[in-house]
């Protein structure tokens, strides 16, 4: 992929984060920083390589620490997110 | 028609093989990044938002083991065509992901839902340090990445992406820290303010500009080689630091969504590194959301952005509470209060987050639960800014189990006052004063706020006449006629009126 076509994913995906998010509703704020945290830790793709490569220890063992830190964040962000969506409850008629 | 030279058609052929990636595996980066699409979409209503998170972490899987499957660690020739599957490396990998599994599960069970800003914080840092961990790999190991050209160099465009990415993820990390530190308490949520700070740190962004600048031009950038990028995170580090430490505590929530936003971009950076869809998707997904919840958070204010940023805000508010003259106001009893939440129609609860720290929220629901049992229509109103982070108080009133039905945005309930019996404030101040449509001289003039004085009767919680809300201003409907102070610790009142209303 060339640099333009990455360029054009990423504003288009720009665009499509405009429109999503202003369609959270503002009692979900708190949950969507939660998920949006957890999502942003995909980044552990970028350790997974690195932690991988055998051309460089100093390479691999910064590639095994970001993917602790990044596993604390998915695990962490999703599950504080269920728990907290767990407690949205309509009212009982 | 006419060939180009073959030696130029070979560069090309070579530069793109480097990025030949198997139209599955972009497939499946796709179908991750279209999952997080579809997890912030199921957050537009609670009843769709748990359907929203499964898609993230489906998301999440996929990506995850669609890398681990085609970065299987693979000892040998680095060509991979003689090499055998490096399974001990592979266990490495995955005790990595385990270590992290339990610090994240055990933390995310214990966490208190008052401490949730703080946490997020610390989330953000590791996300932040996780880029810069990345980006340093890569800068490293550039082969693994498939970012080195042909002249032995990393690829110029991947210098400036790489810089960018670490640079946004240290600021992301010592921002958070900074910011984790004043919500956690371990500092206080005084502006620090040093001298001539805006020279300064306007000096190091530029600074980090033009170092990166240079490192895409330089001729040196081999594999670890060219010392100006460990510079550049160095200073990007310390100008998170400089950055966060001259703003309030007030002022941190949005604070804390910027610093989500900038997680978000540091994720899309490393995404342009790594050709990646899923990262980019995401990372500006994140960037936006970060960016939209602190225009909404700015806007509940009435403060700009750049004074925001800019800092400073609350470091002279404190000393501003010289000898007033005193004004009458009433104080009422919790039987008092009680007999009169029972005689009403419609009560509209304006809780703030005074409630959360004295933990009423539970007593706060038995009360409605009570009124509720007696007739009376019972809301909640929100203000944006009435925790510590957005949406910090619907979280709070939904693990006192209020349903999510009751409780009502500012735009949406302000009308309702007028027709209200009695407004309910608990633990609020600065959003229910007056002074913000009225007072031009006023620090929160501009602000939205609820039109509590348009209600028959106000009864407000507070502690002690003395003591103002954060932007330390007096407030006019203390002493409003039809207003009933009364005061003493939330969840001891609350709990006398329900012990009345009981009877």
């Amino acid at each position: 992929m060339d640099f333009v076509t990455i360029l054009s994913i990423f504003v288009l995906a720009c665009f499509v984060g405009y429109y999503v998010v202003w369609s959270v509703t503002p009692a979900l704020h708190t949950p969507l920083m939660a998920v949006t945290n957890a999502i942003s830790s995909v980044i552990i793709v970028g350790a997974l390589i690195a932690a991988a490569g055998a051309d460089s220890p100093a390479a691999k063992w910064l590639g095994l620490l970001g993917v602790v830190l990044a596993s604390v964040n998915i695990f962490g962000g999703f599950a504080v997110t269920a728990r907290m969506l767990a407690m949205y409850k309509k009212k009982e008629r | 028609m006419i060939l180009p030279p073959t030696n130029t058609t070979d560069l090309s052929i070579v530069a793109d093989a480097a990025h030949a990636v198997n139209p599955w595996v972009a497939l499946a980066y796709l179908v991750a990044g279209v999952c997080f699409i579809l997890a912030l979409r199921g957050l537009s209503s609670p009843a769709s938002s748990r359907r929203g998170n499964r898609f993230g972490m489906a998301g999440m899987l996929i990506a995850v083991v669609t890398t681990l499957v085609t970065h299987f660690p693979v000892i040998g020739p680095p060509d991979g065509s003689e090499g055998w599957p490096d399974y001990f490396s592979f266990g490495e990998i995955l005790a990595a992901i385990a270590i992290g599994a339990i610090i994240g599960l055990t933390t995310a069970r214990r966490i208190q839902m008052t401490a949730m800003p703080q946490l997020v914080a610390a989330f953000h840092s590791l996300v932040g340090l996780a880029a810069v961990l990345v980006a340093g790999a890569a800068f490293l190991n550039p082969g693994a990445f498939d970012i080195l050209g042909l002249d032995g160099n990393i690829l110029a465009v991947s210098r400036i992406e790489m810089a960018l990415g670490a640079a946004i993820g240290a600021i992301t990390f010592s921002g958070s820290v900074i910011a984790f530190a004043k919500l956690n308490g371990n500092m206080s949520g005084k502006p620090i303010l040093l001298p001539a700070r805006h020279v300064i740190n306007l000096g190091t962004l530029a600074a980090i500009l033009a170092l990166t600048a240079s490192y895409a031009h330089s001729n040196a950038a081999g594999p670890g080689e060219n010392v100006l990028f460990w510079i550049i995170v160095a200073l990007a580090f310390a100008i998170g630091f400089l950055l966060i430490i001259p703003i309030g505590g007030a002022d941190m929530p949005v604070v804390v969504s910027m610093l989500n936003s900038y997680s978000g971009w540091a994720a899309a950076a490393m995404g342009f590194t790594l050709h990646n869809t899923a990262m980019i998707i995401t990372g500006a997904l994140v960037g936006s959301s970060g960016a939209i919840l602190s225009y909404i958070m700015c806007r509940a204010m009435n403060r700009s952005f750049i004074s925001v940023i800019a800092g400073g805000f609350g470091a002279e508010s404190s000393s501003g509470g010289e000898a007033k003259e005193q004004r009458p106001y009433k104080q009422g009893s919790a039987e008092d209060a009680a007999f009169m939440l029972k005689q009403a129609e419609t009560v509209i609860i304006i809780p703030g987050y005074g409630m959360a720290v004295a933990q009423a929220q539970h007593a706060l629901r038995e009360m409605a639960d009570l009124l509720k049992a007696e007739g009376v229509n019972v809301k909640y109103a929100i203000h944006p800014v009435a925790g510590r982070m957005p949406g910090h108080m619907n979280v709070l009133l939904a693990e006192a189990k209020v349903p999510y039905d009751e409780v009502f945005e500012l735009e949406d309930i302000n009308s309702e006052f007028a027709q209200a019996d009695v407004a309910f404030i608990i633990g609020a101040n600065d959003v229910v004063n007056p002074a913000a449509k009225t007072d031009k001289g006023s620090p929160i003039y501009g602000m939205p706020v609820f039109d509590v004085e348009k209600a028959k009767t106000i009864m407000f919680i507070k502690r002690s006449m003395g003591g103002v809300g954060y932007a330390g201003v007096d407030n006019d409907v203390f002493y409003l006629d039809q207003t009933m102070m009364l005061l003493s610790d939330a969840k001891k009142m609350v709990e006398e009126i329900n012990k009345a209303l009981a009877h």
